[in-house]
């Protein structure tokens, strides 16, 4: 079995009419044994960019706070927020670094830049950035969620719409996968409001 | 290094609590050839004397205005090498922060870098501070801005300034013309006004440089041929 596939996750986001929507699974396993089912992926590293990472669990969270540490110092030494194409840049950098022993995650970045222009993207372990207009994928249910995605997305959807759309999405497809599940996390964000929710889904 | 009585500080502190290394390397500053900057409304213009020690040097082949990155560029007061060794420094943290953030770097935090590295100088074993005052001029997100940094380290932000042998003339003159809403042609004319109070011998566009960065935000030193325009205009 391979070491991304340990813990178990599932990440997507997609973009909206001047809003974006990000969402991700809750379980947390060791293989097949499920360990919590309110596990965070998704975290907020300012008002206006959230990052969800999926594959190893421990990667997850030391990943978070390295980006974290990082971009408040940033805001202290530049006085304003980064740019979510700025802060994709410094995590793929950052994950380069660790060319030969990287970390074991596949960050989605989302993010709302100038104008309110919503901004995706995702990128494998080693920082290899994959810029999307529609929708972004990653985890051990990947594979389902490009298919749900690809039938149930279409753009310039208002947030009230984006979230049903990625929510079915997103439960249609942890369904599919064993390792993932137990529920979602969604966060929708408009210049205005940022939306979280829970998702009751099969808790299986 | 190690066991030579010399290798300690040369920074070291006085009894009066100044650092006299940097007193000197500032009166190194003050005899230099006289360069000032100017900040518009609509952009910045920085200038210097260009005074060559004989006429058989290739003037063409001088460039004291430097660029830092694109819309950045800088000019000096001082020792000439101490110029280039900081303007190399410079550019790699311009093109660093680059690399990492995919973006250009503000003037701000370049200057910050710079002035990090002339005080590092200040406080390290068997060095000497940097014998040049820095005028950076860039235009970035935050408009138009004119900073000085000193080879202590501290730097500045001004709305026009002026170094070197002749600054006290310079800045009195500065203060007189400056106007908030000037634009960028207005700050062209003044500085050259201003490099003429204290000029010895007769000013032309081959013994001053002048290099000017609009709202389009590309840093340019001028071609002889425009510093003739504009002499031509001020006279």
């Amino acid at each position: 079995m391979s070491i991304f596939e340990y813990n178990g996750s599932a990440v997507v986001a997609m973009v909206g009419k001047n809003c974006f929507a990000i969402a991700s699974d809750r379980r947390l396993g060791v293989q097949l044994q499920t360990i919590a089912t309110d596990f965070k992926r998704i975290s907020k590293i300012h008002d206006r960019v959230f990052i969800g990472l999926s594959g190893l669990a421990t990667d997850v969270q030391t990943l978070y706070q390295r980006l974290v540490f990082r971009h408040k110092l940033y805001q202290l030494r530049e006085e304003r927020d980064m740019k979510p194409e700025t802060f994709a840049s410094l995590v793929s950098a950052i994950l380069y670094e660790k060319r030969f022993g990287p970390y074991l995650c596949q960050p989605v970045i989302a993010g709302l830049g100038e104008d309110d222009k919503p901004f995706i993207c995702t990128m494998d372990s080693i920082g290899a950035k994959e810029l999307a207009k529609d929708f972004v994928v990653s985890g051990t249910a990947s594979e389902s969620l490009y298919g749900a995605c690809e039938a149930m997305y279409k753009p310039d959807m208002e947030a009230e719409e984006l979230f049903e759309t990625i929510s079915q999405a997103l439960l249609s497809s942890v369904d599919r996968d064993c390792l993932s599940g137990w529920g979602g996390h969604v966060y929708v964000v408009t210049p205005t409001e940022i939306k979280e929710r829970i998702l009751k889904g099969r808790m299986d | 290094m190690g066991d030579s009585q010399y290798s300690f500080s040369l920074t070291t502190f006085s009894p009066s609590g100044k650092l006299v290394q940097i007193e000197h390397a500032l009166t190194a500053v003050g005899s230099g050839q006289t360069s000032l900057g100017i900040k518009a409304s609509n952009g910045v213009v920085i200038a210097t004397e260009k005074k060559l020690p004989s006429i058989l040097v290739d003037e063409a082949s001088v460039q004291k205005i430097q660029h830092l990155t694109p819309n950045i560029g800088v000019v000096y007061s001082g020792m000439g090498p101490d110029f280039r060794v900081l303007v190399r420094k410079s550019r790699k943290q311009a093109e660093q922060y680059n690399r990492l953030y995919k973006e250009p770097i503000p003037v701000t935090q370049l200057v910050r870098e710079t002035a990090t590295v002339m005080q590092e100088f200040t406080q390290s074993g068997g060095v000497r501070p940097f014998g040049v005052s820095l005028l950076v001029a860039g235009y970035d997100d935050k408009g138009p801005q004119l900073y000085q940094v000193d080879p202590s380290g501290s730097y500045f932000s001004w709305k026009a300034s002026a170094m070197g042998k002749n600054v006290s003339n310079a800045k009195t003159f500065l203060e007189k013309r400056y106007t908030e809403d000037m634009e960028l042609d207005d700050a062209i004319h003044t500085a050259i006004l201003t490099l003429k109070e204290g000029f010895e011998g007769e000013i032309s566009s081959k013994n001053i440089e002048i290099g000017k960065i609009g709202a389009d935000k590309i840093f340019r030193v001028l071609t002889p041929a425009e510093i003739d325009d504009y002499l031509a205009e001020v006279e």
